[in-house]
């Protein structure tokens, strides 16, 4: 692929790119006439929109870690779990590596998720060349690509509630945890995908000495 | 239109940083990357198209046994329950979590078996070597952006959890929808490891 200049981005030559073909059109131009996606150069309200869907996501994120995630109704007695409760019930269980595998779904992803999202909205406004981009880049990527698995849990008492329902044995009910920690999940997805990665590398606009 | 400035059609801009480009198409088994940020614009590979319309056909074949079938089986002092796909998504329908219900229906079988039959809708005609269908770039635009709410291989791994949660108590089986289930997961993966977004739209854009 030949280089036209060295680094000119497409708004400093004019145009507007698209961001899901990559094809470019002269700036003021509105729609992609390839996929037909809405253009624009920089999407100024990118930040607002990440702090809103950030916002959302902790709100929900607290009741989903204090009520029960899940209820195991065994001979009558009733035995609720949250989200942290199970992990621990699966190192009682030795069960190490499962109890590692939702510890870091459920807990650890979830809170380096919120704190790698707002480190990157602030970072963006701070001078020229104090965040590397390149690093900024990098944690969006890894933040995008990870954040879904958070919804493991959510399945996992689906699953559970389906399979285990051995009228007055035993049966396995969904807590009111599992909605608020589902949508917790989906407003952070939706925050990272709100982030504009243009404005990652706008920020730093100076030349490299690579 | 060309003998003013560079045209823009014959020019690309990165996605991720806007770095633009004049637009060369790698050769059959190169790579084209953004030299600023290192995404990966272009990755065309021999036949992916075929190959991609052959595993979303493969996938949305082992959907429908998925659907039907039973899941999984439980056994636990001479109690015997059974759960489908289809019970899992409902169970959070009692205690007035329908909502749950929906959005996990929509999560792990709606939207995998929409993105499979938009892909084919895309990519048959090109394998036949005809034009793209009408709507073909809208049926394309949405089967991408729905892609990081595709979650059926997340699902499985919830599968794997929820066994080792009820080992204690009883014993499981699988059905034969469990491994169909795990191969449209596969199936899910590969296809999108093959499919390169960008070069199919410059496909898309000249049929």
């Amino acid at each position: 692929m030949a280089h036209s200049q060295s680094l000119l981005t497409a708004r400093a030559a004019g145009l507007v790119a698209c961001r899901h073909c990559t094809h470019v059109w002269p700036a003021g131009t509105r729609t992609c006439g390839v996929c037909g996606s809405a253009l624009s150069s920089r999407s100024h309200d990118s930040l607002q929109r990440v702090w809103a869907w950030w916002c959302a996501g902790i709100i929900a994120y607290i009741p989903a870690n204090l009520f029960p995630m899940m209820k195991t109704d065994m001979l009558g007695s009733e035995m609720a779990s949250t989200i942290l409760g199970g992990v621990v019930e699966l190192v009682q269980h030795h069960a190490y590596f499962v109890a590692f595998v939702v510890f870091f779904a459920s807990i650890c992803i979830p809170l380096a998720k919120f704190m790698a999202i707002a480190w990157i909205a602030v970072a963006i406004r701070r001078p020229r060349g104090s965040v590397s981009a390149h690093q900024l880049h990098r944690v969006h990527d890894v933040v995008e690509f990870i954040g879904r698995w958070s919804m493991i849990d959510v399945f996992v008492v689906a699953i559970l509630s389906a399979l285990v329902q051995f009228s007055v044995v035993v049966s396995i009910h969904p807590g009111i945890a599992a909605v608020s920690f589902a949508a917790s999940v989906g407003f952070t997805m939706l925050s990272a995908q709100a982030l504009d990665p243009r404005l990652i590398y706008d920020a730093s606009e100076q030349p490299r000495h690579e | 239109m060309s003998s003013r400035h560079p045209d823009p059609a014959e020019l690309v801009a990165c996605p991720t940083c806007d770095a633009l480009y004049r637009f060369a198409p790698p050769g059959p088994r190169q790579t084209a990357s953004c030299a600023r940020c290192g995404t990966v614009l272009f990755a065309p590979r021999p036949g992916a198209i075929r190959t991609v319309l052959a595993l979303a056909l493969a996938a949305l074949a082992l959907m429908t046994i998925a659907l039907d079938y039973p899941f999984l089986t439980m056994n636990a002092n001479g109690l015997t329950a059974q759960a489908s796909v289809i019970d899992a998504v409902s169970s959070y329908a009692v205690d007035d979590m329908a909502p749950l219900s929906l959005a996990i229906a929509v999560l792990i079988l709606l939207l995998p078996t929409l993105r499979l039959l938009l892909l084919v809708y895309v990519t048959l005609p090109l394998v036949f070597g005809g034009r793209a269908w009408p709507g073909a770039r809208t049926a394309f635009r949405l089967n991408v952006q729905l892609r990081p709410w595709s979650m059926a291989e997340i699902f499985m791994v919830g599968v794997a959890v929820a066994m080792v949660k009820v080992a204690d108590l009883a014993t499981i089986s699988f059905g034969p929808a469990f491994w169909a289930f795990a191969a449209v997961a596969l199936l899910l993966a590969a296809k999108d490891a093959v499919t390169c977004e960008r070069t199919l739209w410059h496909i898309l854009r000249a049929s």
